[in-house]
């Protein structure tokens, strides 16, 4: 067995899974399989984009989050909030009532993550001018990007601009401005609202660090339904409350797409969503997009706006950041929330933080093995074997196409008898009994398919 | 093992996919990045070359544990004097072609500075051939 590589923040829940393969349909790094009428993951091959939390039309696939009641643990509770939080409101409410939500279920203190990009931009500015480095610098802000450089485009791992996510920043900004104020570190938990799985997943298992600042995990979409309840029943929640808001109109819009890009000198491209991040990598692997500075890539279309755990449409919340951005008036002081002193006081402290202290690693989805004589004898293997299959992508095997198919078979995950075009084959030529071919089909889709149930989505007596 | 791809001349819409599949499978050989990289500049400056100068081509790959061959086999106009089109900066594409961003010159001199062993041969009115080896285990070159 090899090491298990990342730490995966998604879960499929097999006692709703219906085996229906959507989930694997959708998934960009063919990374899901039907076995036993459920769908299954090759963790390795996950890259945590989400698509198929997205997907999954009885909700099977949840993302994990850390139980809500662990805040307080700590003395000081501090609630990193993406700006996409904000974004999912109707202008009329404020930040301030946001955050004085936030309050009421226990946090001492509200920040928003994209403080942090001010950390950021002088960083990347900074090695921007190393000309030693290759070309494009390929931002490392989306942890689904980089999982999805790491196994599908390892030689584009040496483009990564090493330089943490905003998030990072803002969790080690907040540590030290509360101990210097007297908290003792063990007292402090910073929880992030995730706006997505890769999110989380970067938080529990980062890629090139040691340690993380960020103590748990709160799904966005579990805080957005208690906000929105809130604030339907407003009349006994009473005064907002105050809540400087000290966000730049630029770091306001970071994580949408071209927030970062739009920072950075020279020839910058911002590209969103995994297929067009994907068909982008593959040309730029091959030299043939050549002449970019700097590359923003985000697996989610419209940026975090998109993330899988947002609530509201995702070209709406967009739009209201954008708006929110346009309509912000300077600061009158440099004094940060709480009257702590700002992040740009911090300056120095974070210049320390800003760099991705390890190496990050390129984690091959394709290698057959590490001995080139047998990865040789695979691949032949597989080759030889797709000669038989039809080449039609059915996914009646339990796997996406053809091609990953034979490729199970020779990593030993799947057998060629999977496919029903080559069982049909093999009971032609008497070398199958029928009753084996179908009870392979049910080994692959589960009894329960066989069976009638007019309770399913689109039949008879529909209900969930 | 040996692989064959059709190259249509003047049709660049889909110049780079000979190159994504070779890719694919020195990924699967775990063959060393930068191995990978040059095999897969050589293989698209050469596809596209014959996209951009030929009426059709045909690339025969051929793939062992240790070396990876590309023979590419057009049928053109071909090369009237070797050596001024292997110097860098020598073009005869034309305006149109050069305005997609293709044809600067640099096509044969890089596919040689990127080859392990590089032979072309060309007859004028009736087409050239690239013959390129790179070996998958040599991580000087």
């Amino acid at each position: 067995m090899e090491k298990k590589f990342f730490h995966h923040a998604l879960t499929i829940r097999e006692d709703i899974c219906t085996g229906c393969s959507l989930c694997m349909r959708v998934c960009p790094t063919e990374a899901l399989r039907i076995k036993d009428g459920k769908a299954h993951l090759i963790e390795d091959q996950c890259v945590d984009c989400g698509e198929c939390f997205r997907q999954c039309p009885v909700h099977a696939i949840i993302i994990e989050q850390d139980d809500f009641s662990r805040i307080f643990d700590y003395k000081y509770r501090v609630a990193l909030v993406p700006a996409v939080l904000h974004g999912q409101f109707k202008h009329e409410v404020s930040i301030a009532e946001i955050s004085a939500v936030l309050k009421s279920l226990g946090f001492t203190w509200v920040y928003e993550v994209e403080h942090g990009a001010e950390a950021i931009k002088p960083a990347i500015e900074e090695l921007m001018k190393v000309r030693t480095l290759p070309r494009p610098l390929i931002s490392a802000y989306c942890p689904a990007v980089v999982r999805l450089i790491q196994v599908k485009y390892p030689a584009l791992i040496r483009n990564f601009a090493t330089i943490k996510a905003p998030l990072e920043l803002a969790a080690f900004y907040c540590r030290r401005v509360l101990r210097d104020n007297g908290a003792h570190n063990a007292e402090i938990g910073v929880f992030y609202v995730t706006p997505c799985a890769a999110k989380i997943a970067a938080v529990k298992s980062p890629v090139g660090e040691e340690t993380t600042p960020i103590t748990g995990v709160i799904n966005m979409d579990f805080i957005f339904n208690k906000i929105s309840r809130t604030l339907r029943n407003k009349g006994e929640f009473g005064a907002a409350g105050d809540h400087p808001f000290t966000l730049s109109p630029s770091t306001l819009v970071w994580s949408l797409t071209n927030g970062e890009a739009a920072n950075v000198e020279g020839r910058t491209m911002a590209i969103d969503g995994m297929n067009n991040v994907m068909e982008f990598l593959d040309k730029l692997e091959n030299d043939e997009i050549t002449g970019i500075d700097y590359l923003e890539l985000r697996a989610c279309d419209e940026g975090c706006a998109g993330g899988v755990l947002l609530s509201a449409n995702r070209f709406l919340v967009a739009e209201r950041l954008r708006n929110k951005a346009r309509n912000i008036k300077p600061a009158k002081s440099k004094k940060g929330d709480n009257d702590m002193p700002g992040i740009v006081e911090y300056h120095d402290y974070l210049k320390g933080k800003v760099r991705i202290s390890e190496e990050i690693k390129p984690r091959s989805m394709y290698r057959f093995s590490v001995d080139r004589d047998k990865a040789m004898k695979m691949m032949k293997r597989s080759r030889r074997l797709m000669c038989f299959l039809p080449g039609t992508d059915c996914g009646a095997c339990g796997a996406p196409s053809c091609q990953s198919l034979v490729e199970d078979v020779v990593r030993r995950r799947a057998n060629i008898s999977d496919c029903i075009f080559v069982r049909q084959l093999m009971i032609e030529h008497g070398k199958l009994h029928p009753d084996t071919s179908h009870s392979i089909m049910r080994k692959i889709w589960g009894e329960s398919n066989f069976e009638k149930n007019c309770n399913k989505k689109g039949a008879e007596n529909e209900s969930n | 093992m040996s692989f064959e791809y059709k190259v249509e001349g003047g049709d660049f819409t889909h110049a780079g996919y000979a190159s994504s599949q070779v890719k694919k499978m020195l990924k699967q050989l775990d063959v060393d990045n930068s191995i990978i990289k040059r095999v897969v500049v050589c293989l698209y400056e050469a596809e596209v070359n014959i996209v951009a100068h030929a009426y059709s081509g045909i690339i025969y790959v051929t793939l062992d544990t240790d070396n990876i061959n590309l023979k590419l086999v057009d049928k053109g106009p071909g090369i009237p004097d070797i050596p001024l089109a292997m110097q860098k900066g020598f073009s005869t594409a034309s305006p149109e072609v050069r305005e997609m961003g293709f044809g600067a010159g640099m096509g044969l001199p890089n596919i040689k500075e990127n080859a392990d062993k590089f032979n072309i041969t060309s007859e004028v009115a009736i087409g050239t051939t690239l013959d390129i080896t790179i070996l998958l285990n040599n991580l000087a070159g």
